[in-house]
């Protein structure tokens, strides 16, 4: 039944407005959900769990997730889907440390070309922002599903990867300026080698803080709410669809195509099965992080809340010696109940 | 066995915050029509789903034929000879008519396994004693609206249902079809069934009911017979209050011509239709359902680009093939179907309000925040809107609030065009009154209206002038002095009767 008892009521919004706990709960349950299991960590591993090196590490871990997650984060709530993030990540790495490479080795992709890291890192940004620029023009031109588009980039965009490093062996020997971007702290200490946040992080907090002011303070932001709350109507509105739902693949895209290029820069090679399953964690972040599946409803907020607890479930249970296969099953486990709570708010929220 | 055949007393319903129902009282007869009346949210659909088992009721109880039931679910209302006929019409479109009346208890050959054959035959005995004239192995999607009701009601005939509720069941159907409806109402009267009609249209409660029960923000207000009663007592009834004048026109003043469309032409639904529409004027557009009325708006207004024709605006040719085109050139469409094509359920009023104009509302990109609120709150005070806040999700909206919302998108983008398709329907009387209101002040202001309404009263009521449409074409025009019923059904129904040689 879509249309709620308390809908057909007028009564229902009439009155002074009091503070509605229960939305207050519902709105916020995820930071407590984190807070929870920050805690319950805590106690299982003697405290180990919150010591500082650990703590940024697990955020250092999750900024690709954390990334790809905000990108993700428009689509899902344009009711899209983008299955080619992994793969356009892996695509752009690739790119990126390819023109990277410190010129003179045997393993080197171009001989005798020599560009600055800028140029490399532009590039991998330009390869992940044009696939997803692909992806754009066959959901808004071409009316194909935004699951089979991916689907179909997702394929491409890996093979071509593959194809890029030849006999599939990763492009290393990268140049320290590039490797920086991935092993690099801000504000660090000269005298403590491993003091600061690390720039993936810096990256992370920058692009977090970017998408939330044009989600919520930008007409683009307007226009992804209002595609996923109804489509025809925003078009009747004046919005034009096709144009909108571009940007926002190729915002999609570029995050991928910049999440590459971190990734690259901190194992200091590209390789061409980097980011491979990499979508299901940030889709996981997104609607773990209250964005609906229904379209319409979201926060960039949630979505690094739903990043940061993929890293810390992923962490405690590494430091609990928990096998990686099983903690694959645990994942699997958070999205249904994610799903489930979504499902249960939209039938509440009325 | 007593008098009636179903007693609801001290039904009390609560929602989360909501008193929808309190100590709320209905008894039916059999083989009469009782028609439940009241603004939306009075809790007259409320009280039916509940006695269709759709809802459980927290307090109170129910007695059919004066033994205690309890409904728990729509399985044990039909078991208990109630069904409802919801006003979306629920059924499975790519099965046939006769596969969704026996739906969930299909009939079984020897085998065990679905006989089709059997549920057609058995569909087309109804068919026959009923008169209805409908192939049942056709999809459901095959069948117009009022012939899918059609095949809603012979499931609830099948069923042997001795209480059917129809809500609001001429919503969506022509004129034609509502008078088929009643006789079929007439018909299962007869045959002693009772019938629960919810509607909001006048005319149609006095013409089909024998008794009508009022409902007022989820209390009972008065039963009696239709007999006994007027429209004036009615209204009264509903809002509580006298309402001196259903159709409140004001005299605007009318200026040039602000809008002119010649040989407009799109597929079979719009043929060469021409017309114009000047500053201050209500121009209404009539027609049956489904005579190119809403699809000619549609095309002018971008939705679905024209094949051919020239729209002119205050003199200038537009080129309009976009929604987007058509509001940068001064055009507004309110569209007949709120819920699929008007609001965005899960946005806040304050969104769904500054969507159209947020070019307006923008600096480089960034939204100007104050300026919107401002002007939303605005707009929220004028058409005095019922929402706790802006915030407030639309979907949570009655439908005449919803409506007060998409209309003051439109008034945002200050339109000198402003069409509305449907600007009444399945709004209580209380909510239209205002919108017709609204509209004859935003005529006043020098606005041009385009109005597209299958009610009659309101065509004639609000029109300055009114264009007949049949088939894709414009087939006539009638001022507003020279306008009646007769005379625009006479035009909308022309080519009908030739239509099949």
């Amino acid at each position: 039944m879509s249309n709620q008892p308390a809908t057909t009521s007028s009564t229902a919004v009439i009155g002074p407005k009091k503070f509605d706990w229960g939305h207050f709960v519902r709105q916020y349950m995820i930071i407590g959900v984190l807070a929870l299991f920050v805690a319950a960590l805590a106690i299982m591993t003697n405290g180990n769990s919150i010591e500082p090196v650990n703590l940024v590490n697990v955020i250092r871990q999750v900024s690709a997730i954390g990334i790809i997650g905000v990108g993700m984060t428009f689509v899902i709530i344009t009711l899209g889907i983008d299955l080619s993030v992994g793969s356009i990540l892996g695509l752009s790495a690739v790119v990126a440390a390819s023109l990277a490479q410190i010129p003179g080795g045997s393993l080197v992709k171009f001989q005798g070309i020599d560009v600055p890291v800028i140029i490399a890192v532009l590039a991998g940004l330009a390869v992940g922002a044009f696939a997803g620029f692909i992806n754009g023009v066959l959901i808004a031109k071409f009316r194909l599903a935004p699951f089979i588009a991916t689907l179909g980039m997702m394929s491409i965009a890996r093979g071509l990867a593959y194809i890029y490093t030849g006999d599939g062996r990763p492009f290393s020997g990268l140049k320290d300026d590039y490797n920086y971007l991935g092993q690099g702290y801000l504000f660090n200490d000269p005298k403590q080698p491993l003091s600061g946040i690390p720039l993936p992080v810096v990256l992370f907090i920058v692009v977090a803080i970017i998408a939330t002011f044009l989600l919520s303070y930008t007409k683009f932001g307007r226009y992804t709410y209002a595609i996923g709350g109804n489509e025809v109507a925003a078009r009747v509105s004046g919005i034009r669809i096709p144009r909108v739902t571009i940007l926002i693949y190729t915002l999609s895209g570029l995050l991928a195509g910049l999440a590459g290029v971190l990734w690259s820069a901190r194992i200091g090679s590209g390789n061409s099965t980097l980011g491979q399953g990499i979508e299901l964690d940030a889709i996981t972040a997104v609607i773990v992080g209250g964005t609906s599946f229904k379209g319409g409803i979201g926060k960039i907020w949630g979505t690094v809340v739903g990043a940061l607890l993929i890293g810390v479930i992923n962490n405690g249970l590494d430091l609990l010696n928990v096998s990686p296969f099983l903690q694959i099953v645990v994942k699997g486990c958070i999205i249904i109940v994610a799903i489930i709570i979504d499902e249960r708010k939209n039938t509440k929220k009325a | 066995m007593g008098e009636y055949i179903v007693e609801m007393q001290g039904i009390t319903k609560r929602f989360p915050g909501v008193l929808a129902l309190n100590n709320v009282k209905l008894n039916l007869r059999p083989g009469l029509v009782h028609s439940l009346m009241g603004e939306n949210g009075a809790g007259k659909s409320t009280l039916m789903k509940i006695l269709a088992g759709v809802y459980t009721l927290d307090e109170g109880q129910i007695l059919l034929n004066d033994k205690p039931v309890s409904i728990e679910s729509p399985r044990d209302g039909l078991a208990n000879g109630i069904s409802m006929i919801h006003q979306e019409l629920v059924f499975v479109p790519e099965l046939t008519a006769a596969e969704n009346i026996y739906l969930g208890r299909e009939l079984r050959d020897r085998f065990g396994l679905v006989s089709r054959k059997s549920m057609i035959d058995e569909t087309q005995k109804v068919f026959d004693k009923w008169n209805i004239n409908i192939d049942p192995a056709t999809q459901m999607k095959e069948l117009s609206v009022a012939q899918a009701q059609m095949v809603e009601i012979a499931k609830a005939i099948a069923f042997e249902s001795k209480i059917i509720i129809m809500d609001e069941p001429t919503s969506a159907i022509t004129e034609r079809e509502v008078e088929r409806l009643h006789a079929m109402i007439r018909a299962l009267r007869e045959a002693g069934t009772a019938i629960i009609y919810i509607t909001h249209k006048m005319d149609e409660v006095f013409a089909i009911s024998d008794e009508i029960t009022v409902f007022r923000d989820g209390t009972w207000v008065a039963t009696e017979k239709a007999s006994a009663m007027d429209r004036d007592r009615l209204i009264s009834l509903m809002v509580g209050r006298e309402l001196n004048q259903l159709f409140p026109k004001v005299e605007a003043e009318i200026g040039e011509v602000v809008l002119e469309v010649e040989g407009l032409n799109r597929g079979r639904q719009v043929k060469n239709v021409s017309f114009s529409v000047r500053r201050g004027e209500i121009l209404g557009f009539a027609g049956l359902m489904g005579s190119g009325r809403s699809e000619v708006l549609e095309t002018v207004f971008g939705i679905h680009p024209a094949t051919s024709g020239t729209i002119k605006v205050n003199g200038k040719v537009v080129r309009i093939r976009e929604p987007h085109q058509a509001i940068e050139a001064g055009l507004a469409l309110l569209t007949e179907d709120r819920k699929k094509t008007g609001i965005m359920g899960v946005l806040s009023v304050r969104d769904n309000m500054s969507i159209a104009a947020i070019d307006r509302f923008s600096f480089l990109g960034i939204l100007r925040r104050p300026m919107i609120e401002k002007e939303c709150e605005a707009q929220r005070q004028a058409l005095a809107l019922k929402t706790p806040s802006l915030d407030q999700l639309t979907q949570n909206l009655s439908g005449g609030n919803q409506q007060k919302v998409l209309l003051s998108r439109w008034l945002l983008t200050d339109p000198d065009i402003l069409i509305i398709d449907e600007p009444t329907r399945g709004i209580d009387v209380g909510a239209k009154s205002e919108i017709h209101r609204l509209m004859g002040e935003l005529a006043k202001q020098g606005k041009a209206i385009i109005m597209v309404s299958s009610e009659m009263p309101e065509i004639l009521g609000m029109s300055d002038r009114v264009v007949v449409m049949c088939e894709g074409q414009l087939v006539g025009e009638v001022s507003r002095k020279d306008a009646t019923q007769e005379k625009i059904m006479e035009l909308a129904t022309r080519f009908s009767d030739e239509a099949v040689a």
